[in-house]
């Protein structure tokens, strides 16, 4: 479904709120949304937020169930356990405190030690906090950092004194900081950018605070809902993945076709060039962590390459892991380009400054974002910031790599093509594979992969990394990862198998791969681990279960391709399947050398 | 008075969506169905934006129906032009 327009860039404030009841009413149409439990804890009234904060959740294909604190009452409520808040067992936590809830501002002239104090007293208020939901509740928690005030009484000075109320409040965002970097369920509403952004004195609105006790205006509340939400789809991994550029006029000014290389407009000494610049500054900051970068341009593919030669171009050729330049229609390139990089079109944004196109991707290709930029490129990059498309959940190392992986995966198959057979090439690849059970330092990324992997996944079944903790401490679960390398650098942790030990048998859970290890033997190696570990704890039978999506249709064969029997055809098309784990027996995957898990390494030492 | 009440009867559709909601002068919140301090927060920051004015702090409590809104309206246009 295409949103309605008043939820896209850019967003109009005025008529959001206006039409809520409508644009509600319209994305209630939608099918097969995401349910999440999702409880407000409000230092102010929060019922607005809740109201807007469900229109953008629908929007992201996210279906919430609220719950909210009474007026206020944040911290009682879970430092006091409120049965309510206990028995309706959030998944997400969203603590929506403001300046106003600060405990505590240092009196005017207090020593700069005592101030240093104060701050770890209410640090220490909001840790207890936050370590009550977590071990209480184990939801995953957004916790607003501090906005400003709007009048300064002490003027500049609220912000050079110590004993200020802005040099307080920096503080506690800068101890709120910390604590995220140590903890990983904990995500932070940055509402000290929210408020800036949106202005002061839009995002405060002494009315609204004197008449109804909103700590936001309702103009502020349409920018902090859409940006919770932006939090809450990157935490089930609904973030894009892919930047898809045209490039004239896109990425640099001009046609290099008709105007030449010389002739472009790009980088110094024009203000247009500078912007184009610009925007190929902030991509390169996407690309930086992680998001993959593709071409899709009407060109010859010679000119379309010559441009990245330009002097004052900022992005390099081996920045994209795609290219398409010719004069096929785009959604057909488009279509190529998510082929070749393994990965859906839901996960695709592409850019254009021509109206056209976008129209043209826009209605072929629905499950692609396209942005309305417009056609001025010093907007390009704020579109793509407002949507939020590449919110990141936690950076974590493997985003760092992917697009180094990517640039590995071109080399591996121009290399296939000089074998004489598929095992040739398997064996030359020198591939060596890491697999055990889950490991603290990896449940991150165990998680990212559930919430993420359609296409290589059996059953789709989405946990938080709370919940993958949890089931990693259970006796009765078997657990695998499997990370592969190979002579063109390591593909990170790529596989995950959930599987939960009844008496002598083992169902599995969970059985997803990432499509960048495809057809590399790596399943077949997974397969080995579990039989292995089936034979270690006498399991005798494993039990597989085949749930259709939308997209996974390529491991309808999977437990059939194992040699598993197939028991019967369940409700909504699932497969049921069993395998007879024979007692003895050598390990098939023929290409994968097995590294020593580093648990196995620990408990050897 | 006149050439506002089908601006104002328009907000109050989009509020209440409800397409074909009529309103009179004398309509009041126990008039329409879903009228609550919500939707009143809805309706007054949608009014002020329709008709670019901003009601003070103690002006909105005051109000009895949509006659006495109107007035208000008409008096804060007055005033700004």
């Amino acid at each position: 479904m295409q949103l309605p327009k008043e939820l896209r860039f850019p967003v109009a404030a005025e008529a959001v709120l206006r039409k809520r009841a409508w644009l509600r009413r319209e994305l209630l149409n939608q099918t097969g949304l995401l349910p999440v439990r999702i409880a407000i804890l409000g230092g102010s009234t929060t019922q607005e937020i809740r109201s807007i904060l469900e229109l953008f959740l629908l929007a992201q294909g996210i279906q919430p169930s609220f719950y909210e604190s009474a007026y206020g009452a944040w911290y009682e409520e879970a430092m006091f356990e409120s049965a309510e808040l206990w028995s309706f067992k959030p998944d997400i936590v969203f603590v929506h405190t403001t300046w106003h809830n600060v405990a505590r501002f240092p009196d005017l002239l207090q020593p700069e030690a005592e101030v240093e104090q104060l701050a770890r007293a209410e640090m220490a208020r909001f840790e207890a906090f936050w370590k009550k939901i977590h071990e209480g509740l184990g939801a995953v928690i957004i916790q607003n950092n501090f906005d400003l005030p709007r009048l300064r009484p002490l003027g500049n000075l609220e912000a050079a004194e110590s004993s200020g109320r802005v040099n307080f409040l920096l503080r506690l965002n800068a101890g709120f900081a910390k604590y995220a970097a140590t903890h990983s369920r904990f995500l932070i509403d940055d509402i000290l950018y929210l408020s800036a952004q949106t202005g002061l004195s839009q995002w405060f609105d002494t009315r609204y605070w004197f008449s109804y006790h909103m700590a936001v205006s309702p103009v502020g509340t349409v920018a902090l809902a859409q940006n919770v939400a932006a939090i809450i789809k990157s935490v089930y991994g609904k973030t894009k993945k892919c930047l898809v550029l045209d490039l004239d006029n896109t990425l640099w000014g001009g046609v290099i076709g008709d105007d030449g290389l010389q002739n472009l407009v790009l980088g110094r000494d024009h203000p247009e060039g500078e912007a184009f610049a610009g925007f190929q500054r902030y991509v390169q900051g996407l690309r930086a962590r992680g998001v993959l970068l593709a071409v899709c341009s009407k060109n010859d593919l010679e000119n379309a390459r010559e441009g990245f030669s330009h002097p004052d171009t900022v992005l390099k050729l081996d920045d994209f892991s795609a290219f398409k330049a010719n004069w096929n229609p785009k959604p057909q390139n488009i279509r190529e380009i998510a082929a070749e990089l393994n990965i859906g079109l839901d996960s695709l944004v592409f850019v254009d400054d021509n109206p056209a196109e976008r129209a043209i991707v826009a209605a072929q290709l629905p499950e692609v974002a396209v942005p309305e930029v417009g056609s001025d490129v010093s907007l390009f990059a704020e579109a793509l910031e407002r949507e939020a498309y590449f919110e990141p959940f936690k950076i974590v190392r493997d985003d760092l790599d992917r697009a180094a992986y990517y640039a590995g995966n071109m080399q591996r198959s121009q290399y296939e093509s000089a074998f004489g057979s598929y095992g040739e090439f398997l064996a030359s690849l020198e591939m060596t594979a890491e697999i055990g059970p889950f490991l603290p330092v990896y449940m991150e990324r165990i998680a990212q992969l559930i919430n993420k992997t359609n296409q290589f996944n059996l059953t789709t079944r989405r946990y938080t990394v709370a919940e993958v903790e949890v089931i990693a401490n259970d006796p009765a679960s078997i657990t695998l990862y499997g990370r592969l390398a190979d002579k063109f650098g390591d593909n990170g942790l790529v596989s995950v198998v959930i599987g939960k030990v009844h008496g002598q048998a083992v169902e599995i859970d969970v059985w997803l791969m990432s499509c960048r290890v495809l057809k590399r033997e790596m399943e077949t190696a997974m397969f080995d681990a579990l039989v292995e570990e089936c034979r270690a704890r006498g399991v005798r039978e494993i039990l597989g279960v085949y749930i259709p999506s939308r997209k996974n249709g390529m491991v309808a064969e999977h437990y059939g391709a194992l040699g598993f029997c197939r028991l019967e055809d369940g409700p909504d098309g699932r497969t049921l399947w069993s395998y007879r784990v024979p007692p003895v027996g050598s390990p098939r995957a023929a290409h994968i050398r097995r590294r020593e898990h580093p648990a196995a390494i620990l408990a050897n030492a | 008075m006149n050439e506002l009440m089908p601006r104002l009867e328009s907000v109050f559709r989009d509020v209440f969506d409800d397409p074909r909601l009529a309103i009179v002068p004398a309509t009041t919140a126990s008039d329409v169905s879903g009228w609550d301090s919500l939707t009143n927060i809805n309706l007054i920051f949608a009014i002020e934006r329709e008709f670019k004015v901003r009601f003070a702090l103690g002006e909105i409590q005051e109000l009895g129906n949509v006659g006495e809104m109107l007035a208000l309206i008409r008096k804060k246009q007055s005033h700004d032009v």
